[in-house]
């Protein structure tokens, strides 16, 4: 409710008209794109390609990376005659509505785009994504980790967009909370169910660690750890949902043990009070994507030097693996007027030696390149905070175990707002966690089918 | 002879008049009547990811009015609003009274003081208010932890809709007092002095006179406050982040209509359930003005 006077009728028009502008285009959309996807495209010459490069261009970039400014410059240097505009648009979500309201308008979208790896699917069911394939991207398929490569790859071979950052997921956990307790660093998820226990009674007022009841991306990459496949599409309109099989049963039975029996937290996180209780030691662990370690020591300063930085723990410890959470790329919109020279940055912009080098040193990602994960200098980091641990090599490990099938629904936003109104829901008010996979099963099979896909699994 | 001039005189002072309400009509229909037709328009249709627009007649309609989303949304927010306008008002109705008195010291910092909250975007207050609200960290669960009582559940199930109510309070009082305020200033200064030489006290000067004076400002905000309250938004949406097991995406209608049109991508959908809980704010405001306007003529 905001003020009365601006809340009359007039507020109902102003979202008629943001709902009219929609429709508009969708309408538009409706005849030309559909069955084009799929198809390679014709491969774009290397002459057309110096040809566009050399003609004097504006791009539109959107990003939410701070001070991107620096690597973009990289690329107008070696590119004189095209100039990007840098928009901010946005972070995540905000910038993904923004998006889909340009592209229903037929007008205001960007050439390039900042865009997670979750979201990639949302944007190509709609055919707004440009296939990178004939401009080149190919070629960089060993570049880039192997993992990071089939999450921009469609399901005809399509390149969708460049990996920019990852966030292979790991444990951070506050080393002088273990050593007073005398807890050892768990290796296996019984161990750390057990060591989950024995914290909490020693020491009511901290928990081992804080599974967030609105973090469907925790859960999506501790799911991914544990061999889940919980989506899996084929052709556009066939997808399989899978929440609640036997390893989301087993996930969903091990969290909401937990939860239930008051021993690890449940607390939404990236929120003032989350923020306060990692400052004030409430939590001995922080399960996070490898961009975890710079955003910790940035926004827990009060701990500097008590944190260190393991592998999650596993399911089978011969078997060591990893999800991932987080990290973004950059992809082309489909609609651009200058498709070469956009496809053309995008993979610049993420596989240029410097460029991709000066997102590792100057915003502190979390590298997506082969070269980058093995360059010395960058695996001897070794930060204050984390007493001088080697963090960086600790998660380039972590890297090369991550699976790489795991896929995305074409609709992620609905599937996490169901996810925290069901699973999540389950684990802060302590009822039955697997029961609500079950309910969050039907509701994305509800879903999808009422949007003309054809739904198996469960 | 003059017969024709004032004839020519009243063309041009029509045309003088259409011209001046010419922008209105113009914003107007651009703004107001286009796209709410439009927005009918498209609630006849039915979208989908795949197999693209359909129309689909009253379908949404029908599917609106059975929707157990919507109606619990529609339902929470008239609870709301039976509870919270009464006190926010009563309030507010104190306020200015007490400043309208005369009796008070420091009256213009008192006045400022309950209106400021007003000025405070609604965005910021409920983080402020999520932030005290905070069962770990936040001031009152600090205080009571000092105490060695049990934190206060602001942000739980069953206390969640007293929290927002008292965030929407705090923010309007001050506004509805303004208004209330203002009407009580304009009623004239001889009633009151009839009135004493009537023998009647402050008390009686305030119900007999000063109350009935303010019944159509009284209207105004009720009507401000159905309108409000229906469309309950902000507050919801921001606390949902730090309560998202008890507020979900469908906590108030508002909030569905923006998920449903955000979240699932059914924008016809969303026009429908937007044109529904329009229809219910003109339905409830209409309702209170024909009982109002019959207590007046009764």
């Amino acid at each position: 409710m905001s003020g009365a006077f601006f809340n009359s009728p007039s507020s109902l028009s102003r979202r008629g008209f943001l709902v009219g502008a929609g429709a508009l285009s969708l309408a538009a959309c409706g005849g030309g794109g559909g069955g084009t996807s799929g198809s390679a495209g014709k491969p774009v010459g290397q002459a057309d390609i110096d040809k566009a490069m050399k003609t004097p261009t504006q791009l539109t970039f959107w990003t939410w990376v701070p001070n991107i400014d620096k690597e973009v410059a990289l690329f107008e240097k070696k590119y004189p005659a095209v100039k990007v505009k840098v928009v901010n648009a946005g972070q995540g979500t905000p910038q993904y509505t923004k998006l889909r309201t340009a592209l229903k308008a037929n007008s205001g979208a960007p050439d390039m785009v900042q865009i997670e790896f979750q979201a990639i699917p949302t944007f190509t069911i709609t055919d707004s994504l440009l296939d990178l394939r004939p401009y080149g991207a190919s070629a960089l398929k060993s570049t880039f980790v192997d993992w990071t490569w089939g999450q921009v790859s469609g399901s005809g071979g399509e390149i969708w967009a460049i990996p920019q950052d990852t966030g292979p997921m790991g444990m951070l956990y506050r080393k002088d909370i273990f050593d007073q307790h005398g807890i050892q660093v768990p290796t296996t998820w019984d161990e750390f169910a057990a060591a989950a226990r024995k914290l909490h009674k020693a020491d009511p007022d901290v928990y081992l660690t804080n599974l967030a009841a609105n973090q469907v991306a925790a859960w999506h990459g501790l799911l991914w750890q544990a061999g889940g496949k919980p989506y899996v599409t084929s052709g556009k309109s066939d997808i399989t949902v899978s929440v609640d099989d036997a390893v989301s049963k087993k996930l969903g039975e091990y969290w909401g043990t937990l939860a239930k029996d008051g021993v690890i937290g449940v607390e939404p996180d990236f929120t003032d009070a989350w923020y306060a209780a990692l400052n004030k030691g409430k939590y001995a662990t922080w399960l996070t994507g490898a961009w975890g370690p710079a955003f910790l020591s940035g926004s827990a300063k009060a701990t500097s030097g008590k944190w260190r930085a393991a592998p999650l723990p596993q399911w089978d410890a011969a078997k060591p693996s990893s999800g991932n959470w987080g990290g973004s790329t950059t992809a082309v919109i489909r609609s651009t007027k200058n498709p070469i020279q956009a496809a053309v940055f995008a993979q610049f912009l993420n596989s240029d030696p410097t460029s991709a080098k000066m997102f590792a040193t100057e915003q502190f990602f979390f590298p997506a390149t082969k070269p980058l994960l093995s360059e010395a200098s960058f695996l001897a980091d070794a930060p204050a905070f984390y007493g001088g641990q080697k963090v960086n090599q600790v998660f380039a490990d972590i890297s090369a175990q991550v699976d790489p099938a795991f896929q995305w629904p074409p609709f992620l936003d609905r599937v996490a707002t169901d996810w925290t109104e069901t699973v999540g829901k389950s684990l802060a008010d302590k009822t039955d966690t697997v029961r609500a996979l079950g309910s969050w099963q039907s509701r994305i099979t509800t879903f999808a089918k009422s949007q003309g896909f054809t739904v198996k699994g469960g | 002879m003059a017969t024709t001039t004032t004839a020519v005189a009243r063309r041009r002072h029509g045309t003088a008049g259409a011209l001046f309400i010419a922008p209105f009509m113009v914003l107007f229909l651009l703004l107001f009547l286009a796209p709410l037709g439009y927005a009918a328009y498209l609630s006849l249709f039915q979208e989908k990811l795949i197999g693209g627009s359909t129309f689909v007649g009253l379908d949404n309609y029908v599917t609106a009015l059975k929707d157990p989303q919507l109606l619990k949304g529609i339902g929470r927010v008239a609870l709301f609003f039976v509870i919270q306008v009464p006190v926010m008002l009563l309030l507010a109705l104190c306020f200015a009274l007490a400043l309208d008195s005369g009796l008070l010291r420091l009256a213009r910092v008192i006045r400022l003081g309950i209106f400021v909250p007003y000025a405070v975007p609604s965005v910021i207050a409920t983080l402020m208010w999520g932030y005290l609200y905070g069962p770990d960290f936040g001031p009152f669960a600090q205080i009571s932890h000092d105490l060695h009582l049990p934190a206060p559940h602001f942000l739980t199930d069953g206390w969640m809709l007293g929290s927002l109510a008292n965030i929407v309070t705090w923010e309007f009082v001050g506004y509805n007092m303004i208004i209330l305020y203002a009407a009580l200033r304009t009623i004239p200064a001889e009633l009151y002095e009839a009135a004493a030489m009537d023998g009647a006290g402050a008390w009686r000067i305030a119900w007999s006179i000063k109350l009935p004076a303010l019944r159509p400002a009284l209207t105004l905000t009720v009507l401000f406050s159905v309108i409000g309250s229906f469309q309950l938004f902000n507050e919801p949406k921001l606390l949902m982040s730090v309560a998202p097991d008890v507020i979900d995406s469908s906590y108030t209608a508002n909030l569905y209509a923006y998920s449903v049109a955000f979240i699932s991508q059914q924008t016809n959908y969303a026009a429908t359930v937007s044109f529904i809980l329009g229809l219910v704010i003109v339905i409830v405001s209409y309702a209170f003005l024909l009982t109002a306007n019959r207590r007046r003529t009764a």
